[in-house]
């Protein structure tokens, strides 16, 4: 019998299955969560909506077990409970996808999926049951035929990767399931087969959590709304009886239309910086043709997996091209590594800030003068160089943070305003941005965004990658649009995002995501 | 793969298909046996040119007694390397082990068995200090077990100077004795290295200690107590080691303080789980690895001593063989990953 | 947000003002920044030199102090310095020690006893330190060996070397222009007396590697490299290069250390081992992180006088000698696990 059809069947909706009252919680003394009420009833799909840095994501670490809230209480099925310990939540009941993936590489998919419980005789784990679970329960999610439970997760592309999450939640006979951004990495014909998984979850009586920041999904998959802002609950809605206007209204504490900077008028588009022609990484990118222009900012769309880092990478000459030519200014020239790059006055905006865009340990000032220093000999003392890290920073607006602060203190935005720091100290002519607002929060996302663009008018020449299809169409001068490792397809900036989403996905059938 | 074979039950097919894909077939340990065929056919071919002899019962027999007591204690550091630990302590555990079971039974054959509880215990001691100080110290495990073998070298060398006690002959059997052809030592090596396989394929504990090794976050939002795998490892180490103690101590039929450190046992162990392919940061690899890499060791040492080779230029030859192994698989990891 | 105000940001890079000593901010609040990252292990250290005293008065007599604990210390003191690099580096150099041997037997066998060969064989085992210190940088960065296995495998590849070399016991001697590093020094310094040389060179080889880690580009960009390799790669550091280049000073601080030790210690073929473990042991002592991206070369310079305090603590009240290393683990580990507990306690 599968292991997933065992949930209780009844799907009525009435008492509250979960009720969690007035939690609070704060990391080095920041408040990131603020006496936060939310429930959620059986058989029904309650949406977490908010703005990275939210406190989403904390609220549903909190009820996971994986973080212990400073105050508040947790009741499930009227009892309190506290969860010092994922175990101990997955033992009661409550289990969470992680938005980012949480697989052991190295492991294959019925051990992913069953780590931690895995079925025993005795001692002994029995591997012919788990493996027999999970081929049902990926039957389940229609996947059977292309993801085996022997295969190493490592192996597996990121949209299988996903589903083996999913499979994973699944496997839990879970009376609460939280859902963190399930569909980010999910082609429109994933996102059809995950809601129908939604639907039928709710249909055994099991209530979901899910968030979002992806308001069409919102109207299509849930009942309720509950909307947070930095920190605090603002409200919870009948989705029924409420607007997506309404609803972003709640959540950035404005309209959306004020959002972005104007775009770059002609005049402001000067001289050719960067072209590729026929640039191609083996088994990742082929016949890529662009050209970046002074002054302007390139968006670039596409899903994820679609080969937008691999470019940015490319470019910078993380994973070089192997095919191809890159000309800077008109010159030839061939990147082989990111020094090589940097030394050519470029940046690169990494989507992932705390990984590879700052060193934790070191203050504001030494992440500040990074890129300047890789330049410098090897004796010289101090920076050097023609830039005061201190205007610089005033310039960008650092609030709260002192030069000698350690970064890992910052808040998101502050954190990738001294990544820009790094880029501007080094002068840097051309930059990649990928993913430039990825967790940080509304304000500061406003400000990065005005930073850019006034980046591009100084006569910087801007590529930017983006999930975000309003930040996509907001930001970009034009849009090239990436499709398995190609570009599907260039867009004015005017472009309506069912547009981008046709050509990223090459389906006609698109659903409403964002 | 078809919705068909998936009503497939777990029978003797798939359960080998698996043992083959968790253990000698995985890809990680093929690699290390390629490299071990290799120089066992060039060492064979080598003496062979010199007018020796390689390939006979008693030169195997001694290649292989020769990798017991490497071979117990690595398989026991495996188990701490794949949990993302190490283990310097072990070279004093085996120290320790073999001079208190000698002391203890002071040639007196009804205290084996007491013997060999007593050090078993003090093994189980020492890997639950080194466990504790890594997981609830938090102490990085370089500085935990070299903290704990020092401790444990001063209180040896506090004791002990030279010889002390004396096996009881009968325990003489363990380095001497064996069925037919075949020497319990090597039996005792074998048996280690099934029980080390079995429990990481086949148990939770072993799959438990994958996750850690491999992503110690990820195994915690599953629900695995990570501390209790981390320590359980260290526990089963120091074991492992107390084995090899005891394996010497019935050769050298009385206990030497020295004969831990002057082996090596500790950086050798860690050199053979990695020359073996398993990766020093943990999650990857497995117990065939590191038997063939002990193996490489022993095969190398039997060369030498055939061809008179200069005793001290072993250890040349065995420094850049661990050396090039590990940038081979470095290499090919990369490759891989790419 | 109001970059809008300040005009934008690509301006502000041409048109601040040329002010390269912005960055260096005044000596005092260097001076406390270095205090609170160090603090603990200078206090453990005067303590321990407090107790020395006062069981041995004469302890705190200049040329005392210098011959007995100072001279002696220094070996250590330079070793660790140098393995503070590699550490912070986000590396382990485990060579050192067999390195220190290298350089102790294979100056009394070229050397010979012949004073005229001093100064020759000295540039000459330098030459080697470079390049073992080049190889281990090598075979770590561009052949992704483990630093633990490649400086592991250098360890058996000299030990192997030495004993190869000098057939198990050590030949040759030492002149008394070598010895004179290790156990002589400046004569009738007022109020120190003997200022020895090892001490001078202590001095000297503390504040360069001070002055390298603390006050240079290398140094900082040292600091980003063991602190998050990757986010370093990609500010265009070259990353392979500085690990090298610390690998080069470990190597050159065992040379130095293995010259002082050969004066005061002797030649034999047992003289550094143990040492890559003192030297480490230090290092995390004087705060560093094994890992990379912490660490100080004051702190890891006092991490290893308080080891030859402890010594020469444990020495004088008597305690057994074998017993010495359960105090020095105890130590070790009980520091480590402190320096997490206060990690974790400030976040």
């Amino acid at each position: 019998m599968s292991v997933t059809e065992s949930a209780t069947a009844s799907a009525t909706v009435g008492e509250n299955l979960l009720e969690m009252r007035g939690i609070t919680k704060s990391f080095f003394g920041v408040t990131v969560l603020d006496d936060v009420d939310i429930d959620c009833r059986p058989g029904e799909v309650h949406a977490l909506l908010g703005e990275n840095g939210a406190g989403k994501s904390t609220l549903m670490k909190i009820l996971s077990g994986a973080h212990q809230p400073d105050g508040g209480t947790i009741l499930l099925d009227g009892e309190e409970v506290s969860f010092g310990h994922p175990r101990d939540a997955q033992a009661k009941g409550v289990s969470i996808m992680y938005q980012e993936f949480n697989l052991l590489p190295e492991r294959t998919v019925a051990q992913n999926i069953y780590l931690g419980r895995e079925p025993h005789r005795g001692p002994i784990v029995d591997q012919g049951a788990m493996e027999r679970s999970t081929a049902e329960l990926l039957a389940t999610l229609d996947a059977a035929g292309s993801i085996r439970p022997g295969s190493v997760v490592r192996n597996l592309s990121v949209a299988q990767q996903q589903t083996v999450e999913i499979a994973k939640a699944l496997s839990f006979r879970s009376k609460i399931l939280v859902m963190d951004e399930p569909t980010a990495a999910l082609s429109p014909h994933e996102v059809v087969s995950l809601f129908e998984r939604v639907r039928l979850l709710r249909a055994r009586g099991v209530g979901i959590l899910y968030i979002s920041h992806r308001l069409g999904e919102i109207f299509e998959i849930a009942q309720r709304v509950t909307v947070l802002k930095d920190g605090r609950r603002v409200g919870t809605l009948d989705v029924a009886a409420t607007t997506p206007r309404q609803l972003v209204r709640m959540m950035v504490g404005r309209e959306l239309d004020h959002y972005f900077p104007p775009h770059a008028v002609p005049a402001e588009i000067g001289q050719t910086r960067l072209v590729v022609h026929g640039g191609g990484v083996a088994g990742k990118l082929h016949d890529i043709d662009l050209t970046v222009r002074t002054g302007e900012i390139v968006g670039i769309g596409g899903l994820a997996g679609s080969g937008r880092t691999e470019l940015a990478q490319a470019l910078f000459g993380v994973r070089p091209f192997d095919a191809g030519t890159v000309e800077l200014d008109g010159k030839p020239i061939r990147i082989r590594s990111p020094r090589q790059a940097v030394r050519r006055r470029m940046g690169f905006v990494t989507e992932d800030r705390k990984v590879e865009g700052l060193v934790l340990l070191l203050s504001v000032r030494d992440n500040s003068l990074l890129a300047l220093r890789s330049l410098g000999s090897w004796l010289r003392r101090g920076a050097g160089g023609p830039v005061s890290i201190r205007d610089l920073l005033r310039s960008l607006d650092l609030r709260g943070a002192g030069l000698d602060q350690e970064v890992r203190y910052l808040s998101g935005g502050n954190q990738q305003k001294v990544v820009l720091a790094k880029w501007l100290a080094s002068q840097a002519q051309v930059l990649i941005f990928d993913e430039p607002t990825r967790g940080i929060d509304v304000g500061a996302k406003a400000g990065i965004h005005e930073l850019m663009r006034e980046l591009a008018r100084a006569g910087g020449a801007i590529l930017m990658i983006s999930s975000e299809l309003p930040e996509l169409v907001g930001m970009s001068d034009r849009i090239l649009v990436m499709r398995e490792g190609a570009i599907a397809g260039e867009l004015a900036s005017d472009a309506s995002e069912d547009a981008i989403m046709l050509l990223a996905t090459g389906e006609h059938d698109t659903v409403s995501v964002a | 793969m078809t919705a068909p074979r998936m009503a497939l039950p777990g029978g003797p097919p798939g359960a080998w298909a698996r043992a083959l894909r968790t253990g000698l077939g995985s890809a990680n340990a093929a690699p290390v046996y390629l490299v071990l065929l290799v120089i066992f056919v060039v060492s064979w071919v080598i003496v062979g040119l010199a007018g020796g002899s390689f390939l006979t019962v008693e030169n195997v027999t001694s290649v292989l007694v020769r990798s017991v007591a490497l071979g117990i204690v690595s398989a026991g550091q495996t188990l701490v390397i794949l949990a993302g630990s190490l283990d310097l302590s072990v070279a004093y555990v085996i120290s320790v082990a073999a001079v208190v079971s000698s002391v203890i039974m002071n040639g007196d054959p009804g205290r084996i068995v007491i013997a060999v509880v007593v050090v078993l215990g003090i093994g189980v001691a020492v890997g639950l200090t080194n466990g504790l100080l890594v997981t609830k110290l938090r102490v990085n495990p370089f500085i935990a077990t070299l903290g704990v073998a020092l401790v444990l070298r001063g209180l040896l060398n506090a004791a002990f100077d030279n010889f002390a006690g004396k096996v009881a002959p009968q325990f003489e059997t363990l380095g001497y004795g064996g069925i037919g052809p075949l020497p319990w030592s090597v039996i005792l090596l074998v048996v280690t290295v099934l029980a080390v396989w079995w429990l990481l394929r086949s148990t939770p504990f072993g799959h438990h200690l994958y996750a850690v090794g491999g992503g110690e976050e990820t195994a915690r939002l599953s629900g695995v107590r990570s501390h209790r795998v981390i320590i359980g490892a260290h526990i089963l180490c120091s074991l492992a080691a107390v084995l090899t103690g005891l394996f010497l101590v019935s050769r050298i039929r009385s206990g030497a303080p020295w004969i831990g450190p002057d082996g090596g046992y500790d950086l050798e162990s860690i050199a053979a789980v990695v020359v073996g392919g398993t990766a020093l940061t943990g999650g990857r690899g497995g117990v065939w690895g590191t038997l063939a890499g002990v193996l490489i060791l022993a095969v190398l040492d039997n060369l030498f001593n055939q061809l008179q080779f200069n005793s001290f230029l072993k250890d040349v030859v065995r420094g850049v063989i661990i050396i090039a192994a590990v940038a081979i698989y470095a290499q090919r990891q990369r490759r891989m990953s790419r | 947000m109001s970059v809008g105000a300040n005009g934008a940001p690509g301006d502000v890079t041409r048109a601040a003002p040329a002010a390269p000593g912005d960055e260096a901010d005044p000596w005092q609040r260097r001076l406390v920044r270095l205090m609170r990252g160090a603090g603990p292990i200078f206090v453990v250290l005067i303590v321990l030199l407090v107790l020395i005293a006062l069981k041995n008065p004469r302890f705190i007599q200049p040329a005392v102090f210098l011959a007995s604990y100072l001279k002696p210390a220094a070996p250590l003191a330079i070793l660790a310095a140098g393995q503070l690099f590699v550490i912070v580096s986000g590396e382990y150099d485990l060579s050192v020690g067999s390195l220190i041997t290298v350089t102790v037997t294979s100056a009394a066998l070229l050397i010979h006893g012949d004073p005229a060969l001093t100064y020759p064989i000295l540039a000459l085992l330098f030459g080697i330190g470079i390049g073992v210190g080049l190889i281990n940088g090598t075979v770590t960065t561009r052949l992704h060996v483990p630093s633990f296995i490649a400086t592991l495998g250098m360890l058996l590849i000299l030990s192997g070397g030495i004993f190869y070399a000098t057939g198990g016991a050590p030949r040759g001697s030492l002149p008394e222009n070598f010895r004179a590093f290790g156990r002589a020094g400046i004569e009738g310094v007022p109020f120190l007396g003997q200022l020895p040389y090892a001490v001078i060179v202590l001095l000297v080889v503390g504040t360069v590697f001070w002055l390298l880690l603390h006050r240079t580009n290398f140094g900082q960009q040292v600091f980003a490299v063991g602190g998050n390799a990757r986010a370093a790669d990609l500010a265009g550091i070259d990353v392979a290069a500085i690990r090298t280049a610390c690998f080069v000073l470990s190597a050159v601080s065992a040379m130095i250390a293995g010259v002082l030790l050969g004066g005061f210690a002797g030649v034999s073929a047992q003289v550094g081992e143990t040492y890559e473990f003192q030297a480490i042991s230090a290092v995390v002592l004087g705060g560093a992180t094994l890992g990379g991206g912490r660490g100080s070369v004051p702190t890891a310079i006092a991490g290893a006088l308080t080891l030859q305090a402890l010594f020469t603590l444990l020495n004088l009240f008597g305690f057994p000698a074998p017993l010495r290393s359960v105090v020095q683990g105890v130590i070790i580990v009980a520091a480590v696990a402190y320096a997490s507990y206060r990690l974790r306690r400030s976040r």
